[in-house]
């Protein structure tokens, strides 16, 4: 069963990897990139049976760190 | 007194830590990260600098993780001294024993380079060594120091005076030019400048070598 876990910084929080990218996007002459955040994407390879719990506690423990990022589990 | 030195795969400033610990008068013990228990007789843990796990997921975040660490939260829980150096600050953050966390710096850049320091607080064994306003010279090194807190976090340090460093000149985009807390029981320190490669004339400097003493004479007369 694959899952996949998307770790982004909370809204509010500053992310300047995302605004290096906004503006190097804008060097290039893209037009109109108002933002850019840059997360992580996480593919989890789990056994049959495993609970959507068990991966929230994974994030909650160890993928993610809630005091700056937010997480969202795709099973 | 007794000084242990963690080493992760990837640690880099441990052997320095262990020497900075020596000099100052402790019997310094070398742990690796799968040992669960901590020597008997432990005063103060030191987390050395370095690049953890190759910082994979979150720098720190993956030593906090390691099985020595459960040992030293439950020393500093009993309220051992803990002192994490850079890497070691941030996996202090990582397991909960400081607040806040440590970001990308926000010019992007690695910073390496001496940097000017005050001592914000003086209350403390490992600033003890000092006056509060001290101004000093001390290296520091990392791609992510950027000290982030939430408000009452920040709140919270600023009232009970747990800011034990800040930058003269904020090379990394801190928070309040932070660039070392204390826990509320002002045993645990994470720093991101490195004291221990400031303890010796042929370093360059020899202002991180109060923090050393200070400690251990706090040990003593404690």
């Amino acid at each position: 069963m694959k899952v996949r876990v998307d770790v982004m910084l909370k809204q509010g929080v500053l992310d300047p990897q995302g605004e290096a990218v906004k503006s190097a996007l804008g060097a290039l002459g893209f037009g109109g990139v108002e933002g850019v955040r840059q997360g992580k994407v996480i593919e989890l390879d789990l056994a049959e049976g495993t609970t959507e719990a068990d991966v929230k506690a994974m994030c909650e423990k160890l993928l993610a760190n809630t005091v700056i990022e937010s997480y969202a589990i795709h099973m | 007194m007794k000084a242990a030195v963690i080493t992760f795969p990837g640690s880099n400033c441990d052997r320095d830590l262990a020497v900075a610990f020596e000099a100052a008068g402790f019997d310094v013990a070398r742990v690796w990260h799968k040992d669960t228990d901590l020597p008997q007789g432990i005063d103060v843990v030191g987390i050395p600098g370095g690049f953890s796990f190759g910082d994979y997921l979150r720098c720190g975040a993956i030593a906090a993780n390691s099985p020595i660490c459960r040992s030293v939260v439950a020393h500093a829980e009993a309220g051992g001294f803990v002192l994490g150096i850079c890497n070691g600050f941030q996996v202090l953050c990582e397991t909960g024993l400081l607040p806040g966390v440590l970001m990308r710096n926000a010019g992007l850049k690695f910073v390496c380079r001496n940097v000017g320091l005050t001592v914000a607080s003086a209350e403390s064994a490992f600033t003890s060594g000092y006056a509060q306003g001290d101004e000093l010279v001390i290296p520091v090194a990392h791609h992510d120091g950027n000290y982030n807190v939430d408000p009452e976090g920040l709140a919270a340090l600023e009232t009970e005076g747990r800011v034990a460093f800040r930058y003269t000149d904020n090379p990394n985009g801190s928070m309040s030019d932070i660039a070392g807390v204390l826990s509320d029981n002002r045993r645990v320190l994470g720093m991101m400048p490195h004291p221990e490669r400031a303890v010796d004339a042929k370093h360059g400097g020899t202002d991180g070598r109060a923090m050393f003493a200070g400690l251990a004479e706090a040990l003593v007369s404690a």
